[in-house]
C-alpha cells in the first residue's frame, strides 16, 4: 500500500473516533509498525511503535483495574515528559478515570492544594523526589490509596504496601489479563464523546489554581481542526519537553499525536533538551518565546567568539536574509538575483545554522504564551523557519486565534482558528465560542458561571482589538491590568514591559503606575547575556546580586529604558506609560517564591504587595532603598536576602497633551 | 586472621556483612618520617567507612596503602580473607578496588564519555589489533561496555555533558565524572579521597546523595577520606580517626564524637 493511500485512510478513518483510546486502536491497527514514541535513554533513542504502545497502555490499564480504579476516579501524573507518563494518562481514560497532570517542579504545598481539590486516589510519580512530596502531603490528606512510580532509583527502602513501580503494575496487569480483559473492553466501550478527557489546572496569575475539565469532544475537535489547519500528518516528529500539566503539551503530545498518528519524542533529561532537539530535528515545534530568545542569545554569543571571516559571512548573509527571507517564506515576489544570493546564503550560513539549532526539518511551529520580540521573530523567519504565533487558553483547549501561512506578523496573533467565533465587548475584552470551550471548572460553579455564559461565550480576561485591514487579532494586555493613570490616560503595562524585554539584557519587567501620575518599573537582568558581557569586559562579580548592582550594568539598562521611553512616547494612547524611575531587582522573580506562575507569568498583585517598600521608594524620590526579601529554595526551605538597591532616574520625552482614548 | 563475625545492622536498616578488608598493624615510613604508625582497622562489606583526621594525620597515605600505591614497611593488608602480597596498583584494580583522587586526575582533553570508558579497561579483552580492525569481537565488546557506562552516566545524571571535554567542566562536575569513572570499574571496594573538597553546599549535597545511592543501589563498600565533619558524620557507618599517624578513635559517628582524644585532636588541648 502506498504512503499516500495510507495517509488518506488515516484522515478518513478518524471520523467517528470519539476518544483517545479509540484513536490509539485505529493507529495500532492501521499503521502499527510506525513509530509512536521515542525516548532517549542510556544514550540511545528507544522507540515504540503504535502497536507496542497499544500493548503497553493496555497493560497499564489492566493494572489499574487490578488496583481497583473506579470510573470517575482521578489519577494524578507528576513527572517529566516520558512515554510511560503519557501512557498512564491514556490508560486512565481507558478505565474511565480522569487523568490530572501536575507541574513536577511545584513544591509540596502547591501540590497539596491540587491533589486535595481533585481528590486524586492514585498518583503516578516520575521519581523518588515526587514520591517524597506525595508522601509528605499524604500525612494530612489521607486520600491517596496507591502511589506508582516510573524511576525505581532509591525506592527500594520504601514501604511498598501502598506503592508499586509502574513496570511491576504492568507486569501484573498483563499476567492477570484473563480476569480483566472483559471489564476493560466494557469500560472502553462506555467512554462517551462528552465525557471528561482530562483535567488541567490553570496556573492562575491571581488566586488558587482552577481545575479545567476538558471533554473528549473538546480535545478531539481541537486536535482535528488545528491539524487540518496546518496540514499535519502522521510523518511529523515533535519534541515533547514542555510541562505535561500545560494544556499545550496535552494537545500536541496526545491530542494531535493520536489524531494524526505522528511520533512523540521525549528528551533524555531537562538539561539535554537542546542536544536532543538537534538530534530529532522536529518537523512541528512549539516553544514559548523564551526558548527562541535563549537560542538567539547563544548564537550571538558564539558568533562573537568566531573568527573574523565567519563573523563577516554571518553578518553579511543575515542582512540579506532579513531583506528577503521573510518574503520568500510568505511566497511574495522576490527578484532573481536576490533568490540566488539567498540560496548561496542557505548553503553557507542558514543551512548550517538551522542544523545547529535543530530546525533543519522545521515545517511549521508556534510560539505563544507571551509576546515575542519582533527582531527575534524575524530572525527565525528570515532563516526560512516557518515560525508563527497563536493565541490560546486552557479553557479553549488551546486554540483561539492562529496565524495562517503567508499572513505572519510579529504584532498580531492571527485570525480566529477554525470553528472559533470571536467578539470584543464594549470594554475591549475578548470573548470566544468554539467546540474547544471547556466543560467547567471542577467543583467551582461560581467561577464557571462568571467565565462562561449560557450561550457558551467565554471571557478571556484579555483586552484586544481586531485590526480592520487584516482581520487579525491584536492583544493589548490582561484586561484587569489595563488601567488609567491619574490624568486619565491609558495604562497598559505589558506594552512597555514587552518593549523592554526585547533587549537581551533584560529578562523580566514589572511596570507600575495604575492610578498614579507616572510609571515606575522593576527590572530583572538576564544572567546569561549580562554575565557574558561581564566576562568579555573583565567585570568581576561573585553573585547575581552583585552583578545587578554593578554601575555599568545599571547604566546599560538605563540607556535601554531611555530608548524605550522614546518609542513609547510616539504612541498616542500610551505615551503616559514612559518609565520615570526604575530599580534592578536583586533577585530573579521566581515561581517558587510565588512571584510567577509555573508558566512564568508575573503575578502582578503579589509582586506589588511583596515589594511594596521598593515601590514606595520609587515614588517618594529616594536615591536608594534597603530591603530584605524572603526566598524559597528548591527543596522548600526558606531563607532571606537583603540588599540596598540604587534607584535610577530616566529622562522622559515630554508629551504636550495627553490624548485620552475616545471619550 | 579473618574476623568471621556476622556483621551488624545500621540505624537505617542496612545489613552490613563480614570483613572485606583488614589492615593489620600497618606502619609506613618515608625515610625518617613516620606517616602511619601501627594502625589496625577493618572495612566490612556494604558499609561506608570514613577515615578522618586533621591535616597531615596520614589519611591519604592510608588510602594509598589500601589502593596498593604505597607498600607499608610493616604490617599486613588482608583482602577477602587472604593476605595480599605486594601488588602494583593495576593488579589491585583487577581485584575490584577503584578510587578517586583528591586532586582530580581525569584526562582533561577527552570527553566525559571517553573518560568514563577508561574505567572499563579491565573488562576489555580484545587486543590492540582487533580493536583497530573494529569488527566482530571488538565491536561487541565496545557495545557491551558502552551500555554499562551509559547506565552509570544515567545514574549520576551527567547525560548533558556526555560529549563535553572534561577541561570545560566546573569543579563539582569533574568530581562527579571521576566518581563515574571509578564506578565504571564495578568495584567491590570504592575509595574516595576527599570527594567534597572545595565544593559549595549544593554540590556537597548532590555528592552525598550520590555516595549514598551508590552504596544503596550497587551495594558497593565505600571507604572515604573527608575533611567536612558534618558530611562524614551524616554519611558514614563507622569512622576511623587518625592524628599524627596514629589511630586515636574507631567506631560509630556517635562514639567517635564523644571520644575525648578525638575532641582534643580537633579542638586542641589547653596546657595549663
Amino acid at each position: 500500500m502506498g504512503r499516500r493511500k495510507r495517509l488518506a485512510q488515516t484522515q478518513s478513518g478518524a471520523e467517528g473516533m470519539h476518544s483517545l483510546p479509540a484513536l490509539l486502536h485505529r493507529n495500532a491497527t492501521q499503521f502499527g509498525d510506525a513509530p509512536a514514541y521515542r525516548e532517549k535513554e542510556f544514550g540511545i533513542w528507544q522507540c515504540w511503535t503504535w502497536a507496542e504502545t497499544a500493548r503497553e497502555i493496555r497493560a497499564i490499564a489492566l493494572g489499574f483495574l487490578e488496583l481497583g480504579v473506579e470510573k470517575g476516579d482521578h489519577i494524578a501524573v507528576i513527572g517529566r515528559n516520558r512515554p510511560a507518563h503519557y501512557w498512564s494518562m491514556v490508560a486512565a481514560q481507558m478505565v474511565g478515570a480522569v487523568p490530572v497532570p501536575l507541574y513536577q517542579d511545584a513544591v509540596a504545598e502547591e501540590m497539596a492544594y491540587v491533589l486535595d481539590h481533585c481528590g486524586a486516589k492514585y498518583v503516578v510519580c516520575g521519581d523518588q523526589e515526587q514520591v517524597d512530596k506525595v508522601i509528605e502531603i499524604q500525612e494530612n490528606l489521607h486520600q491517596v490509596k496507591h502511589i506508582l512510580y516510573t524511576d525505581k532509583r532509591g525506592m527500594r527502602k520504601y514501604d511498598h504496601s501502598q506503592m508499586n513501580a509502574l513496570d511491576d503494575l504492568m507486569a501484573e496487569g498483563s499476567a492477570g489479563h484473563a480476569r480483566f480483559d472483559e471489564e476493560l473492553d466494557r469500560r472502553i466501550a462506555e467512554i462517551e464523546y462528552d465525557g471528561t478527557c482530562v483535567m488541567l489546572y490553570t496556573s492562575g496569575t491571581t488566586g488558587k489554581p482552577k481545575g479545567v475539565v476538558l471533554s473528549n469532544r473538546n480535545v478531539i475537535e481541537s486536535a482535528k481542526n488545528s491539524a487540518e489547519f496546518d496540514h499535519l500528518n502522521r510523518n511529523e516528529d515533535i519534541l515533547s519537553y514542555l510541562p505535561m500539566a500545560w494544556v499545550g503539551d496535552f494537545i500536541f503530545s496526545i491530542g494531535q499525536a493520536y489524531w494524526c498518528g505522528f511520533c512523540v519524542n521525549c528528551p533524555e533529561s531537562a538539561d539535554t533538551m537542546m542536544t536532543d532537539l538537534r538530534e530529532i530535528g522536529p518537523t512541528y515545534f512549539f516553544a514559548p518565546p523564551r526558548v527562541f530568545e535563549t537560542q538567539l542569545t547563544n548564537v550571538m554569543i558564539r558568533m562573537e567568539d568566531a573568527g573574523k571571516l565567519k563573523q563577516r559571512m554571518f553578518h553579511h548573509f543575515m542582512a540579506h536574509a532579513k531583506k528577503v527571507g521573510g518574503l520568500l517564506l510568505d511566497g511574495k515576489p522576490v527578484g532573481f538575483g536576490d533568490r540566488v544570493k539567498y540560496a548561496l546564503g542557505n548553503l553557507l550560513v542558514y543551512g548550517p545554522l538551522k542544523d545547529t539549532l535543530g530546525y533543519s526539518r522545521f515545517r511549521v511551529g508556534y510560539t505563544a504564551g507571551e509576546a515575542i520580540g519582533p527582531e527575534i521573530f524575524d530572525f527565525y523567519r528570515s532563516l526560512g523557519i516557518n515560525l508563527k504565533q497563536l493565541y490560546g487558553q486552557t479553557e479553549a483547549t488551546v486554540f483561539i486565534t492562529v496565524q495562517p501561512d503567508g499572513e505572519v506578523r510579529a504584532d498580531t496573533v492571527g485570525v480566529p482558528a477554525p470553528d472559533v467565533e470571536l467578539k470584543i465587548d464594549d470594554k475591549g475584552e475578548i470573548h470566544y465560542r468554539s467546540p474547544g470551550v471547556f466543560v467547567e471548572y471542577y467543583n467551582n460553579p461560581d467561577s464557571t458561571a462568571s467565565t462562561k455564559d449560557a450561550e457558551g461565550w467565554v471571557a478571556t480576561g484579555d483586552a484586544g482589538f481586531i485590526e480592520e485591514s487584516s482581520g487579525h487579532l491584536r492583544i493589548i494586555d490582561r484586561a484587569k491590568d489595563v488601567g488609567k493613570m491619574a490624568d486619565g490616560s491609558m495604562f497598559a503595562p505589558k506594552y512597555v514591559e514587552n518593549k523592554l524585554k526585547f533587549y537581551p539584557d533584560i529578562l523580566e519587567v514589572v511596570l507600575f503606575g495604575n492610578g498614579k501620575d507616572r510609571c515606575v518599573a522593576f527590572i530583572n537582568i538576564d544572567l546569561t547575556a549580562v554575565g557574558n558581557w561581564a566576562e568579555r569586559n573583565n567585570v568581576a562579580y561573585a553573585s547575581y546580586q552583585e552583578l545587578t548592582a554593578n554601575p555599568r550594568v545599571l547604566e546599560t539598562i538605563r540607556s535601554h529604558v531611555e530608548e524605550v521611553n522614546k518609542s513609547v512616547a510616539a504612541d498616542e494612547m500610551l505615551s503616559g506609560c514612559q518609565v520615570h524611575r526604575f530599580v534592578v531587582l536583586h533577585k530573579e522573580l521566581d515561581a517558587d517564591d510565588g512571584e510567577m506562575t509555573r508558566t512564568r507569568k508575573v503575578r502582578r498583585g503579589f509582586v506589588e504587595d511583596k515589594f511594596s517598600d521598593i515601590i514606595d521608594a520609587l515614588y517618594d524620590g529616594s536615591k536608594q532603598v534597603s530591603t530584605t526579601t524572603e526566598v524559597t529554595y528548591e527543596d522548600g526551605r526558606k531563607g532571606s536576602i537583603s540588599a540596598t538597591l540604587e534607584i535610577i532616574d530616566v529622562p522622559v520625552v515630554p508629551v504636550a497633551q495627553h490624548k485620552v482614548a475616545a471619550e | 586472621m579473618l574476623d568471621n563475625s556476622e556483621g551488624y545492622v545500621t540505624e537505617d536498616g542496612r545489613k552490613i556483612g563480614g570483613v572485606v578488608m583488614e589492615m593489620k598493624n600497618i606502619t609506613l615510613r618515608f625515610g625518617g618520617v613516620v606517616a602511619i604508625k601501627d594502625i589496625s582497622f577493618d572495612i566490612r562489606e556494604g558499609e561506608i567507612r570514613a577515615i578522618i583526621g586533621p591535616n597531615g594525620a596520614g589519611k591519604s597515605s592510608m588510602l594509598n596503602v589500601i589502593s596498593g600505591f604505597y607498600i607499608p614497611q610493616e604490617g599486613e593488608v588482608w583482602f577477602h580473607g587472604a593476605k595480599r602480597p605486594q601488588m602494583r596498583p593495576y593488579e589491585v584494580a583487577r581485584q575490584g578496588i577503584a578510587r578517586t583522587f583528591q586532586n582530580i586526575a581525569l584526562f582533561e582533553g577527552m570527553s566525559v564519555l571517553d573518560n568514563v570508558m577508561t574505567g572499563r579497561l579491565n573488562y576489555m579483552k580484545t587486543n590492540l589489533f582487533q580493536q583497530a580492525m573494529w569488527k566482530g569481537k571488538a565491536e561487541a565488546e565496545e557495545v557491551e561496555n558502552r551500555e554499562a557506562v551509559e547506565k552509570i552516566i544515567d545514574f549520576l545524571e551527567i547525560q548533558h555533558i556526555r560529549k563535553t571535554p572534561v577541561s570545560r567542566l566546573p569543579y563539582g562536575l569533574k568530581k562527579r565524572v571521576e566518581l563515574a569513572r571509578a564506578l565504571a570499574a564495578e568495584p567491590k571496594l570504592l575509595l574516595l579521597d576527599e570527594p567534597m573538597a572545595g565544593m559549595n553546599v549544593e554540590e556537597k549535597e548532590d555528592m552525598s546523595r550520590f555516595i549514598l545511592d551508590v552504596n544503596d543501589e550497587f551495594g558497593t563498600t565505600i571507604a572515604l577520606i573527608e575533611h567536612d565533619m558534618g558530611v562524614v558524620m551524616d554519611l558514614s557507618d563507622r569512622v576511623v580517626v587518625m592524628d599524627y599517624g596514629k589511630k586515636i578513635g574507631d567506631g560509630t559517628p556517635d562514639e567517635v564524637r564523644s571520644n575525648q582524644e578525638v575532641i582534643d585532636a580537633y579542638l586542641g588541648v589547653s596546657h595549663d
